[in-house]
């Protein structure tokens, strides 16, 4: 998980206190953040909270009514399109026009050479097995079809800076992991991801840096052990053999037994610590009571973090 | 980036000539203009073969002559339309015997006709207005000069005389080139209505396509990969270029086509129109040797001749337009209106999430449009006058309006000024439309007010 990744201490992209307003509405709120040069970036958030409004604006598709972007630090301007590729969520082709045909086109327009982008496309529709699709029209092509596609475009001028909106919404596992590790493979070969989503397992795959938006505003931000570091709840769990009562009894005071399981493996206890000392003190109190057979530390899934740093910061919002 | 412009316009181009209603309406276009021309020729010509005869029952006798050959009727006949004085028969006779008499209609003059001023016209059919309106004129000419008789005025003929002259004295002013100008202003009144009407419909027509290109790539939702790599105006005005080439395009191929076309088919359908004028007269001859006054193709004879002449004079009198200026301002009011009125149509397009809400903002583009071909059906007959001077000015009317002016004539300064106005406006239009599209087609599933279509105009960019 993450080995590719080496901070260079360069941010490819700076946003500074970015305000986006639409007829009244506030759909971005001083919104700041540092993608690092090589790093996969998380944008997440729930629905509405202005994660594609933020994209685009990265994207040069509309523009921030206060604040700036930096591209490696420097204002971001029109010469840095070709730099970018952008997958949005709202997906769409000509659907009259041929597949290859397309392509070709949306692939000159970033800038390729004609016979660059042949060649280049030449070689990703082999990738995806998808060679026979070159003369069909776009219209004939299932979603998922589609999709495939449409990420080849994006990503074939090989652009420093991608960026995916939603990338995984209907594709299927397969596909899934096929995406998955084209964007591994994109990172290591330099390249910087962005992406939205709502598939928290995909950002512990994948991600190194996070950024949280709920109702327009940063809620959470940060490297990704980083803030599963800040959301750790102390608690343990034990793999034991042993009596249960023995367990329960003997512990001290500052650790609570939260839960106690037997299953196939034998027997699991959660404790929660709730002292100082932490998971020293608590085997040193467990070795005493019982034959630990293994230990370690929950720590909080992303799904877990997101869920909790929402309803506190809606929670907040209702009652000021 | 001008790179760009042109690969977008490549593909608007490319992708419409390339459809199946594209080639299929090239190819029709012209046999549906071929048709428009040649069905009233060919229904024109039967008509024209049917002689209608009309019986007339004079019980004033105001309108019977008598001559050598007996009673005939001072209405004069026309080419296929001949009246018949009968005599002694009561009208109540005449009408039970009609069907089988092979006559048209009756023409009832009663005995008290200067007081009561009114004759009928009996007939089965509905009798045509051209007949009726011969018929009225011809009996109207004939009681004023009969009133005028009457007044036994001393010395009426020459104050008739004064009266002929007067109206001589007019115009002779009007026409100093003679005869050939009279007809000059009919042919340059249809050159000119004719530019204006072209003008007018590609720009409807092509005009809704660049909306419609906009609203499939909205609906499709391709714009947002597209403006993640080129700006908006670019898309926009690659589009507008592109279709407006594609029209080019498939108007070339219809006046080719239709040219082609109606030489083909006049050659096929009215051999006589292509044939020498010896050849005629030759033809005229034999049936004159024949006893019938009506022969089957004295039509054709007859409409052949009038064609040369109508031929000669056309050609004489499009010797007398300046060509050269008249296709110079064609060309740019074709281009420059189409321009204009393509970025609103691009507007128009942004704005909605589908076509069937485009009527209603589609109606307030093209008014000043529809404005600006009632003013130049008006402009026809009075080129000069305040109300075609003003829309002939007016950048969104001028394109239709100016066209029709042109040939009787129109000072430089008044070209330029109209000329200068539309090139601005086109600028300013464009500049405008750029950025309420570049707001709109990002805008999904809303109602668009014109208050907010006020504020993206003052989105900085």
């Amino acid at each position: 998980m993450n080995r590719a990744y080496e901070p260079s201490g360069a941010n490819l992209i700076t946003a500074d206190s970015v305000v986006k307003d639409y007829n009244g509405h506030r759909a971005l709120n001083k919104v700041s953040l540092k993608v690092p040069e090589g790093s996969i970036y998380g944008l997440l958030g729930p629905n509405g909270a202005g994660k594609t409004t933020m994209l685009r604006i990265i994207n040069q598709i509309t523009a921030p009514d206060e604040g700036a972007i930096l591209f490696r630090d420097k204002p971001i301007g029109s010469e840095h399109i070709s730099q970018i590729g952008y997958l949005p969520e709202e997906r769409g082709l000509y659907k009259k026009m041929k597949v290859g045909e397309q392509a070709l086109y949306l692939a000159r327009l970033k800038g390729l050479s004609r016979q660059e982008a042949l060649s280049r496309l030449k070689l990703w529709f082999e990738k995806f097995e998808i060679g026979s699709w070159w003369d069909k029209k776009v219209e004939e092509l299932s979603k998922g079809m589609a999709q495939k596609v449409q990420f080849i475009i994006t990503v074939l001028h090989e652009p420093s800076l991608l960026i995916f909106d939603e990338p995984f919404s209907g594709f299927d596992p397969i596909n899934v992991n096929l995406l998955k590790n084209e964007i591994l493979q994109m990172r290591e070969r330099g390249a910087t991801i962005i992406f939205s989503t709502h598939n928290m397992s995909s950002v512990e795959e994948l991600c190194n840096h996070i950024t949280l938006i709920n109702q327009s505003e940063v809620i959470l931000q940060g490297e990704i052990n980083e803030v599963r570091d800040r959301y750790r709840a102390n608690k343990f769990r034990v793999h034991f053999k042993g009596e249960p009562e023995k367990l329960s009894r003997g512990l001290e005071t500052g650790f609570e037994l939260l839960q106690m399981d037997e299953n196939g493996r034998g027997q699991e206890a959660t404790i929660q610590v709730t002292r100082d000392g932490g998971s020293n003190e608590l085997l040193k109190n467990l070795v005493h009571i019982t034959e630990v057979k293994a230990f370690h530390e929950i720590l909080p899934n992303m799904n877990d973090i997101f869920i909790q740093v929402v309803n506190k910061a809606s929670k907040k919002n209702v009652q000021p | 980036m001008k790179s760009m412009i042109s690969l977008i316009i490549n593909r608007e181009y490319m992708t419409r000539i390339r459809k199946k209603s594209f080639i299929v309406m090239s190819i029709l276009g012209p046999f549906i203009f071929a048709a428009y021309v040649l069905i009233p020729m060919y229904f024109a010509t039967m008509e024209d073969k049917d002689e209608k005869k009309v019986v007339v029952l004079d019980e004033s006798k105001m309108f019977t002559e008598y001559g050598p050959n007996g009673a005939s009727c001072v209405i004069p006949d026309r080419e296929f339309l001949k009246f018949e004085i009968i005599e002694g028969v009561p009208l109540e006779t005449f009408k039970e015997g009609f069907d089988q008499s092979g006559y048209y209609a009756i023409l009832f003059i009663p005995k008290n006709l200067m007081s009561s001023e009114s004759s009928l016209i009996y007939s089965t059919k509905q009798v045509s207005l051209e007949v009726s309106e011969h018929i009225r004129r011809s009996m109207e000419n004939e009681i004023e000069h009969l009133k005028l008789a009457a007044n036994d005025i001393h010395d009426i003929e020459r104050i008739l005389a004064e009266v002929e002259t007067s109206l001589n004295l007019r115009s002779i002013k009007w026409t100093k080139d003679g005869d050939t100008q009279e007809t000059h202003t009919g042919v340059v009144m249809g050159v000119g209505y004719m530019s204006g009407l072209l003008i007018f419909f590609f720009i409807f027509f092509f005009g809704s396509q660049v909306m419609r290109g906009v609203i499939e790539e909205k609906v499709s939702r391709i714009i947002e990969v597209i403006i993640s790599s080129v700006k908006p105006f670019q898309l926009m005005m690659g589009k507008i270029i592109g279709v407006g080439l594609t029209g080019l395009t498939q108007f070339i191929i219809w006046i080719v086509l239709s040219m082609v076309l109606i030489t083909g088919l006049k050659a096929a359908f009215f051999p006589e129109l292509n044939q020498t004028p010896t050849e005629q007269v030759v033809g005229s001859d034999l049936f004159m040797d024949g006893q019938s006054e009506v022969a089957p193709a004295a039509a054709g004879s007859v409409l052949s001749g009038d064609d040369m002449d109508a031929a000669m004079e056309i050609f004489a009198s499009l010797k007398n337009i300046n060509l050269g200026l008249m296709v110079g301002a064609f060309l740019f009011y074709f281009i420059f209106g189409y321009l204009l009125y393509a970025a609103m149509f691009a507007v128009v397009g942004s704005m909605v999430d589908n076509e069937t809400d485009t009527q209603q903002l589609v109606l307030p583009v093209i008014l000043p449009l529809i404005l600006g071909i009632y003013v130049m059906i008006s402009a026809m007959n009075n080129p000069d006058g305040a109300l075609p001077f003003w829309f002939s000015l007016i950048p969104f009317t001028s394109p239709v309006v100016m066209m029709v002016r042109i040939p009787f004539g129109v000072p430089w300064w008044q070209i330029a000024v109209s000329g200068s106005l539309l090139i601005a406006t086109f600028v300013a239009m464009t500049w405008v439309a750029g950025k309420i599209y570049r707001t709109g087609i990002l805008m999904y599933g809303k109602k668009i007010t014109y208050k907010e279509i006020w504020k993206w105009l003052r989105y900085s960019s």
